[in-house]
């Protein structure tokens, strides 16, 4: 059975291709492979009915984003769903900082949902998206 | 250059046998010279004030990666003394550890011209460096830590004494270090596990060594490399009831090293070292001891280390000391900072209080010591700063040591089991504005072997502090706190023949300082080939090509070049 | 014409790699040896991508347009000088050299001045100003850990040779390496993997998919050998977890309670729970048992810990964890430094004004306040009406909520390529790489200084980011002066004090034989 949203625990942080990404530039190809996805437990994609590759919507509080599928290679997560660090995770992170200057990147509650056909922004297109300018 | 005549001020200068004589010093070029032309010279009316040469201060930690880790960790130390910034001073902090420029200002308005910095890890010294130029208005330099390097370890048990001295030569070239430290010698490679050292004959672990053996070896090095300062020691079991028996065991360990009748060994902070008593319960004086052997020989020179009651910071690389201080409780706030193959580091923030028996026991030691070693070229006034207190307390340490009043204001207010163990009340000397300036200025400068420091004579760095004190009229012992005043706001600081501080304010902070280091050339380089190379990668995690502290670290070099006899 | 230049040191993240090999060509570099995957994305391809900026740049019309350096700079010091209260934010990959700089013009900008450390570990900086920390050089551990626990990090993707430069992986005089064994590991999984699949096959079945949380198998009795083992403790399995000897799986935002667990084991204080943040208690006394009983202990903790639930105070209670197994053997904990040279940032704030980061400058004074001084908080509340951002990418690493807020006011970008923050800002300078065009120091994650390599030249025009800054705090002097406003004093070349009338003669011979005193000549220090 096929459920329309998926309610999960987010995670943002590093990863070696965003790491590779990020020096190559921020404009390159590999951040925006690297960084404009969301990595799901095989068991979660099954529930909204993804695959490898399909857009999804990550919705919180703070902002939504278009962003890629990918199942997470290691071990079994159910519940927890990862965005590598950069611009695309940063649409929904918080400003909470419980007066410690650490806004919230981590553990916070999020909605996922299938969003076919929709496109994922270059950094270019969610910079002037968020922001309304860019380098261009 | 401008040239600046000070005249008709009381000097005092014990190098050169000047006793309070009225007399003029003439400044040229940043030096002191015979005369300069009294028409073109900026002329100080110094009638009515003491004229000494600038403080030279033995032992302080101003800079380097200890000292800046308690910085960091002691915001709230800062709150209570922010500085601000004027036209021609940097804003900062204080307390106990003042930001850099606060460090320079704040000497500079008590007469200081030059420091030199308690301890430094090889690895780290970049970083001590680093902070040194950002300290106006002061000469400095800084104590490489030794003792526990694996190579002095190594050789020295290999009984390779030779080997060792090329090493070190190279050690001070590579940190531009200027003297060899030696803190709690075994202890830190010991602490490395966890474990210490307790006697400078227990054995340190995996290196078939014992502390004696250490210190020893590093004398006979400092004598071949022909070292200007001794080795600067920071004894085993400091901080520990009974060490004062270590401290002798130790003092007794070089007596045959020394052959000229000169110094061989600088203990610092001596008061830490000269506990008597089983336990913290029976904590005693162990000063008479102490003061008794300092008496009779003549191969060692100290400082005081004197506690000052100041909620202070306590930092040394003595990192087993550190812990067993936090296990004593009451301390929440615990650094370690080991540093790789070479020392041991920790921080505690520490408030010394008067109705602490132990704590006012320790205010009194220092003072003893200081005032039961009858020769003053033997024991330099210190606060061991931060670690006894801030190093602006200096002008109430002297009040204590010139007047028999000030103490005894001070020891009314002490616990009163300090004050019934206290040898004070039967202490009547009162030391003299001459003794005051050997204990701040001109032994200090010997013992470090700077000829151009510590005094005024013609060829002297025209560093210079002129005090609001009239040794005519004014009886500094009865009226120790005006004298107090005075040396905490020098009435002039010159600093290489610029006046900085004027009425204990400062007028240019725009003088950089020297940082003194040492090149001791040896016959034989030691071997940097590529076995020494792949040696320093087992070592250290970096690279032997980066370990080096390169030329630009130092701001305004000044290298002092010695003759080594290896 | 190439040329092989050894011992460059990697200026990307905390580990400060100091070993590489690189080799260069007609002034670029061709090829790198010894570094990591991000090493090499960056030295040998990044630095000179087409991102790289070569001319300052002004928005005009929303349009950013190249204009003369020196236009740039007078743009720049006008917005600084122009705003009520300017911040200053970045710091943590430009080199000790430039932070100095930054100071001063915080100082005479009466500005907020913070680093990147504020969304890292800024919250361990706090832990360490309440507990103080147990640590140690990288060096220490090598020689020494039998037992190194990653906490709430990802070594392998975050810092890529921390394993084989410092820790489990390497050998020092008292550990050995774990490489072999890891290898063994590797292989007879990689074996096992295979059979299953095997199995699988002959019986078609379809593998399960287990819809629960994982529950962890115990502690292997492995840990309770001597040799090193490897901990990693995180909330999601990673490649580092995959590296290790245990891996120990935690609910998210629950760091605070298994630490806190932990400690009442060691303390040996009774649980009356039968699990802690999803993990059975048994097995948290195993994990236990191995951190009393080891010679020498080490947690390294990264952003899982600092950016989770109770921020500051996971990192307290960890220190405090490692404080209290400094009683049974030797313990040391540290924090997975990020960026390169972000604990230099702390550094020179530190001994320039007494605090880390989250300074304020608008009094005259120095304070520190994290928490209300914080880029992210100063930002959230609207309450600085400028920025000046540096060596730092706040428009891609903070939550977009707050970068709207930092968008209504001006924005200066100093970076060397067109990052998320360089892309959005009005007045954007270029800037040479530091540790590939010019020298200066950076601190390594345990604070050991290092100093950086020129390895080739930087394209002409563009400045290093301490001759920018300097032109910037002096062009915003002249504007304050101009406006009859009170200046601080620029630091002065060095003019060396050199004797003028040798010989010396010291009426008082204070040492024979007297050294000769050599004064060197030196360069202005770069």
């Amino acid at each position: 059975m096929v459920e329309q949203k998926l309610r999960a625990t987010l995670i943002t942080g590093r990863t070696i291709e965003q790491g590779v990404g990020k020096e190559l530039g921020k404009g390159s190809v590999e951040y925006y492979d690297s960084c404009a996805v969301c990595f799901f437990d095989k068991s979660d994609m099954q529930k909204i009915g993804i695959k490898n590759g399909s857009t999804v919507k990550v919705t919180s509080k703070y902002g939504s984003v278009i962003v890629k599928a990918q199942r997470y290679p290691w071990g079994t997560n159910p519940g927890m769903v990862f965005i590598p660090c950069g611009s695309w995770a940063n649409c929904i992170t918080g400003d909470e900082t419980f007066s410690m200057g650490m806004p919230l990147f981590k553990g916070f509650p999020v909605e996922v949902e299938s969003a076919p056909n929709q496109p994922v922004l270059t950094l270019d297109e969610l910079l002037l998206k968020q922001f309304g300018r860019n380098s261009l | 250059m401008t040239e600046i005549l000070i005249k008709n001020g009381f000097v005092v200068d014990p190098l050169n046998k000047i006793n309070c004589e009225k007399m003029d010093i003439a400044i040229k070029n940043g030096k002191v010279v015979a005369k300069v032309n009294e028409k073109n010279a900026q002329v100080i009316d110094a009638a009515g004030l003491t004229v000494m040469a600038g403080g030279v201060d033995i032992h302080s930690h101003v800079a380097g990666a200890e000292v800046n880790m308690g910085r960091m960790i002691r915001p709230e130390d800062h709150y209570k003394d922010p500085v601000r910034k004027t036209a021609l001073t940097r804003c900062g902090t204080g307390y106990s550890i003042p930001s850099t420029f606060v460090t320079g200002y704040r000497y500079s308005e008590m007469g200081y011209t030059s420091v030199f910095n308690g301890s430094v890890a090889a690895l780290k010294a970049k970083h001590a460096h680093e902070e040194l130029n950002d300290i106006p208005l002061m000469d400095k330099a800084t104590y490489i830590l030794t003792g526990d390097w694996w190579f002095v370890l190594e050789n020295l048990a290999k009984g390779d004494v030779d080997e060792c001295a090329r090493l070190v030569a190279w050690l001070m070239r590579a940190t531009k270090g200027y003297a060899i430290k030696i803190v709690n010698p075994g202890g830190l490679e010991s602490w490395g596990f966890g474990r210490n050292v307790h006697s400078i004959d227990d054995p340190v672990p995996n290196f078939g060594i014992t502390p004696r053996e250490i210190m020893r070896g590093l004398i006979k090095v400092n004598k071949k490399l022909n070292m200007p300062h001794t080795i600067h020691l920071h004894t085993n079991n400091l901080g520990v009831p009974g060490n004062y028996q270590t401290t002798l065991d130790t003092m007794k360990a070089f007596e045959d090293l020394s052959t000229d009748g000169k110094p061989v060994a600088h203990i610092t902070h001596i008061q830490f070292a000269s506990f008597k008593g089983e336990n913290w319960g029976k904590f005693k004086s162990g000063a008479e001891e102490i003061a008794k052997y300092m008496n009779a020989h003549n191969h060692m020179t100290l400082d005081m280390g004197q506690v000052t009651f100041s909620d202070t910071t306590t930092m040394t690389a003595d990192g087993p000391f550190e812990f067993s201080l936090y296990e004593l409780g009451g301390h929440n706030k615990w650094v370690n900072s080991d540093v790789e193959t070479e020392s041991s580091g920790g921080i505690i923030p520490f408030h010394y209080k008067k109705n602490s028996p132990v704590n006012a026991l320790q205010w009194s030691i220092g003072l003893e010591i200081a005032l039961l070693i009858k020769d003053p070229w033997k024991i330099f006034m210190t606060t061991d700063h931060p670690n006894g207190g801030p190093f602006y307390d200096y002008p109430k340490v002297l009040a204590w040591l010139y007047s028999k009043k000030a103490r005894e204001a001070t020891l009314k207010k002490c616990h009163k089991s300090a004050k019934k163990k206290s040898l004070l009340p039967s202490i009547d000397r009162e030391l003299s504005l001459y003794e005051i300036a050997i204990m701040t200025r001109a032994g200090t400068a010997k013992a470090l072997g700077l000829p151009d420091k510590g005094h005024l004579g013609v060829g002297a760095d025209a560093d210079v502090a002129i005090f609001n004190i009239n040794p005519e009229t004014l009886d500094i012992s009865q009226k120790f706190r005006t004298a107090r005043k005075a040396f905490a706001n020098a009435a002039y600081t010159i600093k290489d023949g610029t006046i900085v501080v004027k009425d204990g304010q400062v007028v240019n902070s725009q003088i950089p300082g020297r940082t003194f280091w040492v090149d001791a050339e040896t016959k034989d380089p030691c071997k940097i080939d590529d076995e020494m190379k792949r040696k320093f990668r087992d070592y250290w995690t970096i690279e032997f090509e980066n370990y080096p502290v390169t030329d630009h670290y130092v701001k305004v070099s000044d290298r002092l070049e010695r003759k080594a006899s290896v | 014409m190439s040329k092989i230049i050894n011992n460059v040191v990697c200026p990307i993240c905390g580990c400060l790699c100091d070993d590489l090999e690189v080799t260069v060509k007609n002034n670029e570099i061709v090829k790198m040896k010894n570094g990591c995957a991000v090493c090499e994305a960056k030295m040998v391809h990044g630095y000179k991508s087409e991102e790289r900026i070569l001319k300052p740049m002004i928005r005009k019309n929303g349009k950013l347009e190249p204009v003369s350096m020196d236009e740039a700079v007078k743009k720049a010091a006008q917005i600084l000088t122009d705003a009520k209260y300017p911040l200053l934010f970045g710091w943590s990959s430009t080199v000790n050299e430039a932070q100095r700089i930054g100071v001063e013009l915080a100082e005479e900008l009466g500005s907020a001045l913070d680093n990147c450390c504020s969304v890292c570990h800024g919250p361990s900086v706090m832990a360490t100003q309440e507990v103080g920390i147990p640590a140690a050089t990288l060096g220490q551990i090598r020689h020494r850990a039998d037992l190194i626990v990653y906490w709430a990090c990802n070594p392998w993707t975050s810092h890529p040779r921390h394993v084989e430069r410092y820790t489990a992986f390497t050998d020092g005089r008292f550990e050995g390496s774990e490489w072999k064994s890891y290898m063994n590991k590797m292989k007879a999984s990689a074996s096992r993997k295979k059979m299953d699949i095997a199995s699988k096959r002959i019986e078609r079945e379809e593998a399960q998919i287990n819809p629960q949380v994982e529950v962890n198998g115990p502690p292997p009795q492995t840990l309770q050998k001597p040799g090193r083992k490897m901990i990693v403790v995180d909330v999601r399995k990673t490649m580092s977890a995959e590296a290790a000897d245990y891996f120990m799986q935690i609910e998210p935002n629950r760091d605070y309670d298994v630490i806190e667990a932990l400690r009442c084991i060691v303390q040996d204080q009774e649980l009356d729970v039968e699990k802690v943040g999803g993990v059975p208690v048994e097995y948290l006394r195993e994990v236990a048992d191995a951190m009393m009983k080891c010679e020498f202990g080490v947690i390294y903790f990264g952003l899982g810990m600092t950016q989770s639930l109770g921020r500051f105070r996971n990192i307290e209670v960890a220190i405090a964890l490692a404080r209290d197994l400094n009683r049974k053997t030797k313990f040391i904990i540290s924090p997975m430094r990020g960026h390169f040279n972000v604990t230099g940032a702390n550094q020179v704030f530190a001994w320039q004004t007494g605090y880390p980061y989250a300074i304020d400058f608008s009094q005259g004074y120095p304070q520190f306040n994290p928490g209300e001084n914080t880029a992210v908080d100063l930002l959230k509340r609207e309450d600085n009406d400028a920025t000046l951002v540096i060596s730092a990418d706040p428009g891609a690493h903070f939550p977009s909520v707050v970068m709207k807020n930092m968008m209504k006011h001006p924005l200066i970008t100093i970076n060397p390529d067109m990052n998320a923050i360089s892309r959005l800002g009005d007045v954007v300078f270029p800037t040479q790489w530091c540790g590939i065009e010019y020298v200066g120091t950076a601190y390594r994650m345990d604070s050991v200084p290092i100093t950086l390599k020129k390895v080739v030249e930087a394209p002409p025009g563009v400045l290093t980011d301490e001759e920018l800054l300097s032109k910037i705090l002096a062009e915003v002097r002249e504007i304050k002066k101009k406006r009859g406003l009170p200046v601080g004093l620029t630091e002065q070349k060095i003019v060396h004090t050199e004797p003028i009338e040798p010989p010396r003669v010291c009426p008082a011979p204070v040492t024979k034989p007297k050294p000769k005193k050599v004064v060197k000549k030196k360069k202005e220090a770069a």
